[in-house]
């Protein structure tokens, strides 16, 4: 055994600001007056004093302001706490050390980070032990110890298990469901029939490994059952109607009806392909990572952003820029409402939120578009959407491997960490999953993938593979067994290249470990050498055979041994049921609230106000193409409602436009409103974005609950059919989507927790010409100001009510087909160079909107409106304030027939709206600062 | 006289390496991108060019401290024909991570001042468009700036601190300082300056006055259309300070 050595370096940095641990200890009511963080680094190999004493000066201090000491010199101010991460959980830092210690020749052999908290403060044993589970470590992925923790260093002698046999045969359901549960395989029991049929016509028991690459195969994640599934839905009247795939008949049906000329490649593959311009496509996606970022919000979220940046990478594209949007639970939740097993929402947030930034900002792909919304729904399982985009010469991602190509695996070697990934984010979370889940969830290399993405772009330049895919969920099982789907495969597990030994055969089969693609290569000798050039790992694992069979070796132990055909097509198709859906709105109660406060408060709204500061944490500007940034105006901290990137290499004359839309407070009263609703919101900010709005290509993302309870399949029947007729209307074809069930939380009484239906729609649109696109914030003093769309929205589902905390009735924004009239309108306007800034009324409505505008432009409002409440915080579709010189009033009043004329920019910092008035501060401190005002609305007369 | 070749490195983690060879090309030179790995194994070798640009990015994911871990491999691998380089009159150029591994790798600022580039006053990453202003008349690729530039910071350790900044201002080593929107000092208040760099200061150049680190981007503000504020003032291009480090070669 050799020797270890621990280094605690310290302090951290300079007086930076405490953004860290004592704060949140507070949070929880932990009396500890100051923790202070050090580093700490654990060496295995047999150095001397002088050698340690090298390492620590050249690798792991500063010169100036840091110093360094031996770990078993105690630290005599406070109380210790060690904290460290797991075994086989990436440690991207530890692995650096031990290259770079042994490039300066020093024999460390393994290497470790951790760090000790010494903390200060009265603390009993259970507050010590509240603190180091809420707020100095997750136990998903690390351990802690009070005094020091022992290093964990994988065992590089465990031995290897070999693969087993499950017996089906004989088994009758409660047995099959026994075998389903122990092995957490998630399966159907029609499913497990299915399989214990088929094994028992082969004639043999299945192995561990076979049994588990079907369930990852025929998972909710990969197989998309419910969307796949034969649904009947219960009619009002009392009859029924069938549903042949949700998919198939509201989406990819309605796709191939409009046949848009500008979409290459809708529904296959890892990811959408619509032309750009002459010679270049772009690849569009948008996926989630819902229960990982749950447990793990850190990793969960960086991981989200890696695998959507590695679907484009699957269609050989470049990654240009990348998408998130957040849906937590309320911040300043009472702790002690926190179900067990759920993180606070806070801190979710800040890690969902570092895990998202550093991802990108590390693979340098601009962040340039997202949202962030608010909804207790979502305080046991928050939602992360990341998208991503891509650019790729027209024609040049190919899909078709040939017999006898070669399987070469790219990246990472393979750890026992993301086993499982797949079956774990199909099933409904309780307060146990963290602990039986842990090895599901991981934390991101982005290096790697850096990586990954240089050499595949170089041997897709260079023609050298004939498919690719990446390894998600599932890992190589996934992404081989997806590209032998029709020729079959033979792999030799020996060959994948492993982090430490002791991996059970079938957890090398499945790891998800991140950073990974597959290509198949005829000759596969070029990209190896392409890979040692990028310092990125690289395997030959197999070949694809033409025997339509799936066959994977462990030496000369055979694993699995499965027909392509059972595997792909052998799933029973789900039957499923939807009940009726009752969308009977109540009457609107009607109340008078003071107008001011309610503005106020609502631009101090969790899910209304300012998300800059977080924006700023994410690289927007990398890759030198962003155009319209998330945040811009005169200070750079007003809200632009679309972005456009213009994606380095090509022209330069085109851009692509990106807009976001999403609405929980709809979707839990009407989802089929909130469908439309939420298209429509991503529309209007394309067509700000100066996008053309008849070529427009869509993602769809559904998160819901447990979709085996009618009334929630229901509401997703209503949702994707209203995607289906907003589609036509529009022109604009979905051309790829995800769908995220079982969001839900099951307390330890059974009762289920599902998150608010939520649909997250992404638009895509070009823009093609760049001189026209509006900017952000009102320009010029003196311009008039015009209202596209009615003056008055609705108010049930509004964030008005939901600022008073009731829903008071009355209607939710309706499908409003004139609004695509005068979508085309407004950008045909826009194309003519008539508009200088516009922004599109949303969440809060015209009120909300003017006050965003004209913060932005630092510039003030005179608006004529009627001072109601629809009037200044009703919701609804396709509806604009836009400035326009007064030059060009008879031009655009031609363009936009319907639009009427509502006021001017005013030079004073002031907005107006008749007897309503507030000055650019107020928003600054409700919008910028968040902070609502002194007293909350309330309902004038106090009935509601 | 034919354009100038530009050398950029790219490590395991750079990504702004493409962002980099745009502003050199329209500077006027050709570059070429090279793996280290190629330039370790003599592949391709410095004096094959006349110029070195390190770009911006997270070499190998910042561990250890951003930049240290290249500005090993930088002062390990190529110590010598670095300082040959240097000798010869050759210019050096560093930007956000490539000015941390020149600073850890000991090239700037060169002498007995010790510095480092620490974690960020606010302590996290920040994305943010801040203004550059021009105050050595020693380096090569300042002195002849004309006005102040404006392009993006994006960096979590960019925070400047030295043990002896007053000798690096009396030898006119501070190449840019952050300045507020119309150019006047900052003076270390926030968002002006973005990290809390002692004195503001934004980048500096060697006593030769040849090689030039700096945090920001202007790298990303090469072209009028990538300014934020298009539409609203003009003025900030950085394309000078680029065209300033091909014609210090082709002088």
């Amino acid at each position: 055994m050799e020797n270890t050595h621990a280094i605690v370096v310290g302090p951290g940095h300079l007086d930076v600001a405490d953004h860290g641990p004592t704060a949140s200890a507070r949070m929880f009511d932990i009396p500890a007056d100051q923790i202070t963080e050090y580093q700490l680094f654990h060496l295995q190999g047999d150095l001397s004093e002088a050698q340690l004493t090298e390492l620590a000066n050249r690798l792991l201090v500063d010169p100036v302001g840091q110093w360094w000491m031996p770990g078993s010199d105690q630290m005599v101010d406070g109380l210790v706490i060690e904290t460290g991460l797991r075994p086989g959980v990436t440690d991207r830092e530890g692995a650096e050390l031990v290259r770079s210690a042994n490039e300066l020749g020093l024999p460390v052999t393994a290497a470790t980070v951790g760090r000790r908290w010494v903390v200060q403060g009265d603390l009993s044993d259970a507050q010590v032990d509240e603190l180091s589970q809420r707020v100095l470590h997750n136990d998903v992925i690390e351990r802690w110890a009070v005094g020091s923790l022992p290093p964990a260093f994988a065992d590089r002698s465990a031995a290897t298990p070999r693969t087993t046999t499950v017996v089906l045969d004989g088994l009758d359901a409660e047995g099959l469901a026994g075998v389903n549960k122990r092995r957490r395989l998630g399966l159907d029991p029609e499913e497990m029939v299915a399989i214990q049929r088929h094994f028992a016509e082969v004639g043999r028991a299945p192995t561990d490994a076979e049994l588990e690459m079907l369930a990852q195969t025929w998972s909710e994640h990969c197989a998309h059952k419910t969307f796949r599934a034969r649904i009947t839905v219960e009619q009002p009247d009392g009859g029924t109607e069938v549903i042949d795939g949700l998919m198939k008949t509201f989406l990819r049906n309605t796709t191939d009806e409009i046949n848009a000329s500008w979409v290459h490649s809708a529904f296959v593959d890892n990811a959408g392909i619509v032309a750009f311009e002459d010679g270049w496509d772009v690849a569009i996606k948008a996926e989630t990572h819902n229960h990982p970022s749950a447990l793990e919000p850190f990793g969960g979220a960086n991981t989200g952003v890696g695998g959507v940046v590695r679907d484009i990478l699957g269609v050989s594209a470049k990654p240009i820029a990348v998408t998130d949007v957040l849906c937590f639970g309320p911040e300043d939740l009472d702790p002690d409402h926190l179900p067990d097993g759920v993180l606070h929402p806070q801190r979710i947030r800040d890690g969902v939120i570092a895990g998202v930034g550093d991802y990108g900002n590390k693979i340098g792909v601009p962040n340039i578009a997202g949202a962030i919304v608010h909804d207790p729904s979502y305080t046991t399982t928050p939602l992360v959407f990341a998208g991503c985009f891509g650019l790729l010469p027209t024609g040049s991602n190919p899909t078709s491997a040939q017999p006898g190509d070669a399987i070469v695996v790219f990246g990472g070697a393979v750890g026992r960490d993301g086993v499982g990934g797949a079956t774990f984010s199909s099933q409904t979370m309780g307060a146990e999953t963290a602990e039986v889940a842990g090895s599901s969830v991981q934390i991101g290399d982005p290096i790697v993938e850096k990586g990954l993405i240089d050499v595949v772009l170089a041997a897709r330049d260079a023609g050298l593979y004939t498919a690719i895919t990446d390894c998600g969920a599932g890992g190589l099982s996934s992404a081989i067994g997806e590209m032998a789907e029709v020729l079959g495969a033979e792999v030799d597990l020996q060959l994948v290249p492993r982090k430490y030994p002791g991996l059970a055969p079938w957890e090398v089969w499945l790891s998800e470990a991140q950073e990974r693609m597959v290509v198949a290569a005829p000759d596969p000798a070029p990209l190896l050498e392409l890979a040692e050039r990028w310092s990125v790992g690289a395997a030959v694992v197999g070949r694809f055979t033409g025997d339509g069979r799936i066959v994977v070796n462990d030496g000369s132990d055979g694993l699995i041994d499965l027909s392509c055909e059972f595997l792909h097509d052998g799933r029973p198709q789900r039957e499923m049921f939807a009940a009726a859906l009752d969308l009977h709105r109540p009457e609107r109660h009607h109340v008078s609230v003071d107008h001011k406060t309610m503005l106020l408060a609502l631009l101090a709204h969790p899910s209304i106000r300012s998300n800059e500061a977080v924006v700023r944490t994410y690289d927007h500007e990398v890759l030198g193409g962003t155009l319209v940034r998330p945040y811009a105006g005169v200070a750079g901290d007003g809200a632009a409602d679309g972005t456009v990137v213009i994606p380095p290499g090509t022209s330069g004359t085109r851009g692509m436009a990106l807009g976001i839309g999403i609405n929980a407070l709809i979707g839990r009263l009407d989802p089929a409103a909130m469908a439309w609703h939420v298209i429509d919101e991503a529309v209007r900010n394309v067509v700000i974005a100066g996008a053309d709005p008849r070529e427009l290509s869509l993602l769809d993302n559904f998160a819901w609950g447990d979709p085996t309870d009618p009334a929630t399949l229901a509401e997703i029947v209503a949702a994707c059919r209203v995607c289906r007729d907003a589609a036509l209307a529009l022109d604009a074809p979905f051309v790829s989507g995800k769908d995220s069930l079982y969001n839900v939380f099951v307390h330890p009484d059974g009762t289920a927790d599902p998150v608010a239906p939520t649909l997250v729609i992404t638009a895509f649109g070009i823009v093609k010409n760049l001189d026209v696109v509006p900017l952000t914030g009102v320009v010029e003093a003196g311009d008039d100001v015009w209202l596209v769309g009615s003056e008055a929205g609705a108010l049930g589902g509004s964030h008005f009510d939901n600022v008073l905390g009731s829903d008071l009735g009355g209607a939710v924004p309706a499908p409003d087909l004139g609004a695509i009239e005068r979508h085309h309108q407004l950008a045909d306007a826009i194309q003519a160079g008539l508009v200088r800034s516009a922004h599109d009324l949303s969440d809060g409505g015209l009120a909300v909107a003017a006050a965003e505008w004209a913060f932005a432009g630092r510039l003030g409002l005179a608006l004529n409106v009627d001072e109601t409440t629809e009037s200044l915080f009703g919701e609804g579709s396709g509806r604009y304030l836009v400035e326009v010189s007064p030059d060009d009033e008879a031009k655009f009043a031609q363009c936009v027939p319907s639009a009427v004329k509502i006021g001017v920019v005013l030079v004073d910092p002031v907005v107006v709206f008749g007897d309503l008035e507030v000055t650019l501060d107020d928003v600054g401190h409700a919008w910028r600062d968040g902070n609502a005002p002194l007293e909350s609305p309330t309902i004038n007369g106090g009935a509601a | 006289m034919s354009a100038p070749r530009v050398l950029i490195p790219v490590a395991l983690g750079t990504n702004r390496d493409g962002d980099l060879a745009t502003a050199f090309q329209l500077a006027g030179a050709e570059t070429e991108q090279v793996p280290l790995t190629a330039l370790r194994n003599g592949e391709r070798r410095l004096d094959d060019f006349q110029m070195l640009a390190i770009p911006g990015g997270f070499s190998y994911g910042d561990a250890l401290g951003a930049g240290r871990l290249l500005g090993l491999d930088l002062a390990g691998w190529f110590g010598d024909q670095l300082r040959e380089a240097a000798a010869g009159g050759m210019p050096i150029f560093g930007v956000c991570n490539g000015f941390q591994a020149l600073v850890r790798a000991g090239l700037l600022p060169g002498n007995s001042a010790k510095a480092v580039l620490t974690a960020n006053e606010s302590s996290h990453f920040e994305c943010r468009w801040v203004t550059l202003a021009p105050t050595s008349l020693k380096s090569v690729w300042v002195s002849g700036l004309k006005e102040p530039l404006r392009c993006p910071v994006a960096h979590g350790e960019g925070r400047f601190v030295s043990d002896d900044l007053a000798a690096l201002e009396a030898n006119d080593q501070i190449a840019f300082r952050y300045a507020n929107d119309g150019g006047g000092s900052a003076r270390g208040a926030y968002p002006a300056n973005p990290n809390g760099s002692a004195g503001d200061v934004a980048g500096v150049c060697d006593e030769s006055g040849l090689v030039l680190g700096l945090m920001p981007h202007p790298e990303d503000h090469v072209l009028s259309r990538q300014d934020p504020l298009r539409g609203r003032t003009t003025g900030g291009l950085c394309l000078p300070l680029f065209e300033a480090g091909v014609q210090a070669v082709s002088s």
